[in-house]
């Protein structure tokens, strides 16, 4: 591992995404609207507190996914990630040049997100703002991870947008979002159980429903943390500098 | 044959699989140091992949590839062996200038050294163009001048003068003798015959063999052509002969 090829590479991710202001301002509006929409529908219920917070963190989760899913598929397809390969360059420096970049995008995004939540949407958190945005970057690395991975498995752009909905939507479904995870079935809950994004939502929520930080949330906290380091070590693994 | 000691590649019964076909059967030869050397041959013979195997991209069945006395793709190696893949592995989302400084980077180039390359492919005025805005050889000599990063002893260039016009090709084989003359070694495909002229020595390919390892004009002397594809023509008939 070399700091100079990480930080290199991190840049040049930045630097990709700041030629592409489509996508930049997508990445930020399309959260914020969606935020306002739900605030809008659920308006004088409940509900808006129960399942905004846990959104903040599925929005980093899926874009993320996405973002990294297709980046790295154009890495190995356009013959750059070849070229990168026949450098001094380890497949660490890639790696975390990428977490680094797509980490501070997360921060910004899930930022924004959160304080127009916050304020003018009116969600009520109870606990500390700045571990909401904590859980939103590790959701962001956990969906950068798991695309990494799954990209090793696309062959076509098509094909790596279609994993989307096969890996991240039973997530969404199972994290407690929409039900509570304890009222699941039980086989459903052993399934949700094993889903990292679950953990993530449940420290969402505990955040937003108590002001004390307990031992429960920094619990989730490290299996988001863990599965993150698994799913990199894994995407790791399927960057093979020799191909077939 | 080369003495393995002085030989800049030394490729021993070198066997690839790919899609379950043998794409290299047997190939055997040596590269001496601070020459250009052209590997031509039809449209699908393994030109590619042989240059694959060189730069150890390439997962292969069996057989030896050294390069500079060390196995392909050692960790030493990676300083000292530039690539251009056949289609042009730059991001073309970035401009000129942003490519280079980030491969550049990755190499421990100084920054000086973009300039360098810049003025060698005769793109200085293109440095702020995005990339997937020039032109097809344009694109291909921002590939090249990556390549150039560094100033690597071996460079393995998969047809990099494909798409240029005529005082193009020649400044660029001129720029190629210039560096074998200043020590680098260079293995340059084509199928291009008439740019055989230009290499000091010639490898033929045909269908993942060797068909002939010489001089541009021992070939000619040795079938009697004028030229080099009519000696082609004339090696492939006599294979074809002495299989039947
Ligand atoms: N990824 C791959 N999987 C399976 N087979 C492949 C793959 N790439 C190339 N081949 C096969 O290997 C053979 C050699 O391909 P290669 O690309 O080395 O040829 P080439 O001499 O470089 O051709 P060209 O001049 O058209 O670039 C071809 O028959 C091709 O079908
Ligand atoms: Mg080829």
């Amino acid at each position: 591992m070399n700091p100079r090829i990480t930080l290199a590479t991190a840049g040049r991710v930045l630097a990709q995404l700041r030629h592409d202001h489509r996508t930049m301002a997508l990445l930020v509006a399309v959260p914020c609207v969606l935020m306002s929409l739900l605030a809008w529908i659920f308006d004088g219920t409940p509900m808006f507190d129960r399942i905004g917070a846990p959104l903040l963190g599925v929005f980093p989760f899926v874009v993320m996914f996405l973002v990294t899913s297709v980046a790295t598929l154009r890495e190995r397809t356009s013959g750059t990630l070849e070229r990168l390969l026949t450098m001094p360059m380890s497949r660490l420096d890639l790696l975390l040049g990428y977490a680094l970049a797509f980490g501070l995008l997360a921060t910004v995004q899930a930022a924004v997100v959160t304080t127009l939540s916050v304020t003018a949407l009116g969600l009520d958190v109870a606990g500390p703002v700045w571990l909401l945005l904590v859980v939103a970057v590790l959701d962001a690395l956990l969906g950068m991870a798991l695309g990494l991975l799954v990209s090793a498995f696309a062959a076509t752009e098509f094909q790596a947008v279609q994993f989307m909905p096969a890996f991240v939507l039973p997530q969404s479904l199972l994290c407690g979002l929409l039900v509570p995870r304890d009222t699941l079935d039980t086989a459903l809950r052993l399934v949700s159980d094993v889903l990292p994004l679950s953990y993530a939502v449940d420290a969402m929520r505990d955040i937003t429903a108590s002001d004390t930080v307990g031992p429960g949330t920094w619990g989730d906290l490290s299996v988001v943390g863990t599965a993150i380091v698994v799913a990199l070590a894994l995407g790791a693994a399927t960057l093979r500098r020799r191909t077939p | 044959m080369m003495n393995n000691g002085t030989a800049a590649i030394s490729v021993r019964e070198l066997r690839v699989v790919r899609g379950g076909r043998a794409v290299l059967d047997g190939v055997t030869f040596d590269v001496p140091r601070g020459t250009v050397t052209g590997l031509l041959g039809p449209s699908g013979c393994g030109k590619s992949t042989l240059m694959r195997s060189i730069v150890g991209v390439q997962v292969v069945a069996s057989g030896a590839v050294e390069v500079m006395g060390r196995l392909a793709g050692a960790p030493r190696l990676r300083r000292s062996v530039g690539y251009v893949t056949q289609a042009p592995s730059v991001y073309r989302d970035l401009t000129v200038g942003e490519n280079l400084r980030y491969f550049a980077r990755v190499l421990g180039a100084r920054d000086g050294d973009v300039e360098r390359v810049l003025d060698e492919v005769d793109l200085r005025s293109n440095v702020d163009i995005v990339t997937g805005r020039l032109s097809g050889g344009q694109e291909a000599r921002v590939s090249l001048a990556a390549a150039l990063l560094g100033s690597p002893d071996l460079l393995v260039l998969d047809e990099p003068t494909v798409g240029l016009d005529p005082v193009l090709r020649r400044d660029i084989w001129a720029l190629f003798a210039r560096l074998a003359e200043s020590g680098t070694t260079l293995l340059v495909s084509s199928h291009v015959m008439d740019e055989a002229t230009r290499c000091e020595r010639l490898l033929l390919m045909r269908a993942g063999r060797i068909l002939a390892d010489d001089t541009p004009g021992a070939l000619l002397e040795r079938t009697g052509s004028t030229d080099i594809e009519s000696a082609f023509l004339d090696l492939v008939e006599q294979a074809e002969r002495s299989a039947a």
